[in-house]
């Protein structure tokens, strides 16, 4: 598994930073606002003021460190539903192109999609055509309450990567810099026209399913404390501190931004009106058939 | 006016709108080299080049998702599944992704594909290949179902369908493919969806079908008219839209309805006909509407089908009993 910072954020063998403290600090910015999204929009359920959601608690850097090395500019990303981050820092969808020349598409989901058949035809085509695609596998241990050795009982989900030609590498999903670089080579390879990769980021959910979910049913309580102690937030920030770059000032400094950006978002959504009901047979069609136009009719009372 | 066959049709509309527009591209299992199994696309891959007539592997789901990549990124692609029966392994790319993504996106990626594929028995295939199951995808509100029964409508729909800006099952009567040519304009036309074709017309009864079941009740109609009966002939042509219009007015003026459908009886799409004439033309009606479909078994073996597929002698026979009542 490839590690660049330790769990304790010291850089392995003495490694060089490999990326800028500023970058480093954005992704640290984004993950944190992530973490307090999460806090925030929990409660919010928990008062019927929000509908089920799916937090991303745990897995910060692999979700930022990965949407981090796309260029907005040119690139796709196409999330699942625990990659809130990633779809914040570049909009969603990323779509400010068509036909693209060297666009790359980023494409996310868990150990637990990857069995089913559509991973395996997706990726084969992607081999056989080299298209330029990052399938990058968030394996946070759960689907739901189903652990990651009742998915498949290959050792590395990245080694199924051989059997679609394309080059698969196990990550170590808690550790942001590790993670930016290994997206940055698949991209980059992407790029050059030399065809897809497989990323498998090992990572753990901290959190539940969703909001609907109940993991003290199926979860050891030790394994979530021993995931805590690989907590990606923290490891960067302990990764900064070393550097002269982060202390607690600078972490208050973070904190009350993030939490006066999530505060305004929430006032904007309340002040957002609420959809008309005719909205429910808009866009299905470009033009409506002239049974939907009548059952649209009789919604609005008109017929 | 040049004469075709329905193959020789569909291979005429592609080659046209590749012609017309290159962001149109077929791909599909054994499409290219080999022109696929029906030989539809004999000839385009060298015309068109490797590039826009696509060899895939075998693996449905994957050619409905490319293919809606590739209308999310600017092209029109135009699909092919070899046969109705194989979309099971695609049900999911269709209904819930190909057909949801213009909605899901607020209009932002209207997916402009058109999925072709050939349906129905009578050739003695093994099972699977013949399964007509065109209801269940009725049931994905935002797919267009279409399914031509003659040369001149399949050129002429699948024009349409393939400028149409949403999805489009485009649903091939595989027994008629080479049933005899007819004549075909060479010209550019399109068959707009939602208007029923009337086959022929008589006073007595109204008989209804899409894809190869016209050309059943074609014949019971012949062979009813030798009797004195004058039947009425609506192909449906699509079922989304549907034009209840068309039928309505057919059954208010003979008063009898007998639907003809190779699906199996229950839940096909017949009882969605018989249930909207029921709604909009019961006091016109002279007899309880029928229908004459296959039978809710499995697929039979070849040697069976021709026992288990409506029949001309079906469609009579039901017909005699209404005209009874």
């Amino acid at each position: 598994m490839f590690q660049l910072l330790d769990p304790a954020g010291r850089l392995r063998n003495g490694a060089k930073p490999p990326l800028d403290d500023e970058f480093v600090l954005e992704g640290l910015r984004w993950m944190m606002l992530s973490r307090a999204i999460d806090a925030r929009a929990t409660g919010l359920q928990r008062q019927g003021r929000l509908g089920v959601f799916s937090p991303v608690l745990g897995q910060e850097a692999s979700v930022v460190g990965s949407a981090m090395a796309l260029d907005p500019t040119r690139d796709w990303l196409v999330p699942q539903y625990r990659e809130l981050p990633a779809m914040l820092m570049h909009g969603y969808p990323l779509h400010k192109h068509l036909l693209s020349k060297d666009g790359v598409v980023m494409t996310y989901f868990g150990e637990g999609a990857s069995s089913e058949g559509d991973f395996h035809e997706a990726c084969n085509l992607a081999g056989v055509v080299k298209a330029p695609v990052v399938f990058f596998l968030q394996n946070n241990n759960w689907a739901i309450s189903t652990p990651r050795q009742l998915q498949s009982s290959a050792g590395s989900l990245a080694e199924r990567a051989a059997g679609y030609g394309m080059p698969g590498v196990q990550v170590d999903g808690n550790d942001l810099l590790a993670v930016n670089q290994v997206s940055r080579e698949a991209v980059a390879r992407a790029r050059a026209g030399e065809g897809p990769s497989l990323i498998e980021a090992i990572t753990y959910r901290m959190s539940f399913h969703n909001t609907t979910d109940n993991p003290s049913k199926y979860q050891d309580p030790a394994e979530l404390e021993a995931a805590r102690a690989r907590d990606p937030i923290r490891r960067v920030q302990a990764y900064l501190k070393g550097r002269g770059m982060w202390d607690e000032k600078r972490e208050q400094e973070f904190e009350q931004a993030i939490s006066e950006e999530i505060e305004a978002a929430i006032v904007k959504a309340q002040k957002a009106p609420l959809p008309n009901r005719s909205q429910i047979f808009d866009n299905v069609f470009a033009e409506l058939t002239p049974r939907q136009a009548a059952q649209r009719r009789e919604l609005l009372g008109e017929g | 006016m040049p004469e075709m066959n329905i193959i020789e049709a569909i291979r005429d509309a592609l080659t046209m709108e590749m012609t017309r527009d290159e962001r149109v591209i077929v791909l599909g299992l054994d499409v290219g080299r080999l022109g696929g199994v029906f030989r539809t696309t004999d000839g385009l891959q060298q015309r068109f080049g490797k590039d826009r007539v696509v060899d895939t592997p075998l693996a449905e789901a994957v050619i409905i998702g490319s293919a809606i990549g590739l209308a999310i990124s600017g092209m029109v692609p135009v699909a092919e599944i070899q046969f109705l029966g194989f979309t099971h392994q695609a049900f999911h790319q269709m209904g819930a992704q190909l057909g949801r993504f213009r909605y899901r996106s607020r209009g932002r990626y209207p997916l402009p594909v058109t999925v072709r594929a050939p349906m129905g028995g009578g050739t003695k295939t093994p099972e699977f290949h013949p399964d007509a199951i065109e209801a269940q995808f009725v049931q994905y509100p935002a797919l267009k179902i279409v399914l031509p029964s003659n040369p001149y409508d399949a050129k002429g729909m699948l024009l349409q369908a393939i400028r149409d800006p949403d999805p489009v099952l485009f649903i091939e009567p595989e027994r008629l493919y080479r049933k005899g040519r007819a004549e075909v304009p060479a010209e550019d036309y399109t068959v707009p969806f939602g208007k029923a074709r009337i086959v022929r017309e008589g006073k007595d009864v109204t008989l209804v079908a899409w894809s190869a079941a016209v050309e059943v009740c074609e014949r019971a109609a012949e062979q009813l008219s030798g009797e004195g009966v004058q039947a009425t002939v609506i192909d449906l042509r699509t079922l989304v839209p549907l034009d209840e219009e068309t039928l309505v007015k057919s059954v208010e003026s003979t008063g009898r309805c007998v639907v003809v459908h190779e699906a199996p009886l229950s839940a096909g799409f017949g009882a969605e006909i018989v249930a909207t004439l029921q709604e909009n033309a019961f006091f016109s009606l002279d007899a309880p509407i029928a229908r004459v479909a296959s039978y809710d078994t499995p697929y039979p073996p070849a040697s069976l089908e021709s026992h288990w597929l409506p029949s001309p002698d079906r469609v009579v026979k039901r017909v005699r009993k209404l005209l009874s009542a």
